[in-house]
């Protein structure tokens, strides 16, 4: 029972948020909207039992790429009001397409439950064995089977890093940096003087 | 009793709101890419429901992909969009015509 409450609860909340991201006024919102989904989008994986990828999904989304898009939006001096002409004048079109998607989506929906869709069973390779808990065995079948799929992912993450820094650094001109090349062919005969002053004159420099 | 029907139901949902998304805001990119991130989301709850019902592992190991590539995307596009918006000082969709695509 508490179950079913919770699935209802959570769904009903997650799409509320999602419809609140793309319906809110001002892009702050939009993002924080948007981590109020995220949140609850991990409450429905954690109420199937795949808690890894619900924590997962709390991490990267809400700590990095919410976060992401909350800075992007506050350092953009954006006219936002502007942005938003044309919102009414879509508005007919876009509920058109999304029923008429949402209307596919059902459709086959129906057709797999009635038993018109075979969509095959698993092979049972990479079901959770019993007794292990579900990161232990995600952990098992990410660095074994899925090695190599697992580094390239990491080296998709690794391209998007260095595209990113690539992309936004910009050599700024009127800084005085640190020229290491002058500073180690810097020698002490050309750096330092040896004067006699007479006394009461002063040392010309 | 909750089955996967739920679980897709809501999924379909979140990624149609997600396509209205995108068609409700043309003009602004951030809320374009925030729309992608719902698509993906819907996805990935997509992927959870399907490995958690079927009781297969390998969904959740796909789930985790497609987390890794939203990542990258929102990553990249937000890079690309803070340059563009140096550059020309908007980010407006169909003012972007440089290339003249």
């Amino acid at each position: 029972m508490i179950h079913i409450i919770a699935f209802y609860l959570f769904a009903a909340m997650v799409i509320a948020s999602g419809a609140c991201t793309i319906l809110a006024r001002n892009p702050v919102h939009s993002v924080l909207w948007l981590i109020l989904a995220f949140f609850n989008a991990a409450a429905l994986m954690v109420l199937v039992g795949a808690e890894f990828i619900a924590m997962l999904l709390v991490i990267v989304y809400v700590g990095a790429i919410a976060v992401l898009f909350l800075f992007v939006v506050m350092m953009l001096d954006i006219d936002f009001a502007e942005l938003r002409a044309g919102f009414v004048r879509n508005f007919p079109l876009g509920i058109l397409i999304a029923v008429i998607l949402l209307a596919e989506i059902v459709l086959g929906l129906g057709a797999y439950r009635s038993g018109g869709i075979e969509l095959g069973s698993p092979d049972g390779l990479a079901a959770t064995p019993v007794g292990v808990s579900n990161i232990e065995a995600i952990g098992a079948l990410l660095y074994g089977r899925y090695l190599f799929l697992f580094e390239a992912a990491g080296i998709i993450l690794l391209v998007a890093m260095i595209g990113a820094i690539v992309l936004t650094h910009r050599q700024r001109g009127g800084v005085r940096g640190q020229n290491i090349s002058r500073q180690i062919a810097r020698r002490p005969e050309e750096a330092t003087r040896n004067v006699k002053p007479e006394s009461g004159k002063g040392v010309q420099l | 009793m909750i089955g996967i029907e739920h679980y897709v139901v809501v999924s379909s949902i979140l990624f149609v709101l997600g396509v209205l998304g995108i068609f409700l805001n043309r003009k602004n990119v951030i809320v374009i890419l925030m729309a992608i991130e719902l698509i993906l989301l819907a996805v990935n709850i997509n992927f959870v429901a399907f490995s958690a019902f079927l009781g297969d592992l390998t969904g959740q190991i796909f789930a985790m992909f497609v987390l890794t590539v939203a990542a990258g995307e929102a990553a990249i596009g937000l890079a690309i969009l803070v340059i563009y918006f140096r550059g020309r000082g908007t980010i407006a969709v169909e003012d972007v015509n440089r290339m003249k695509g």
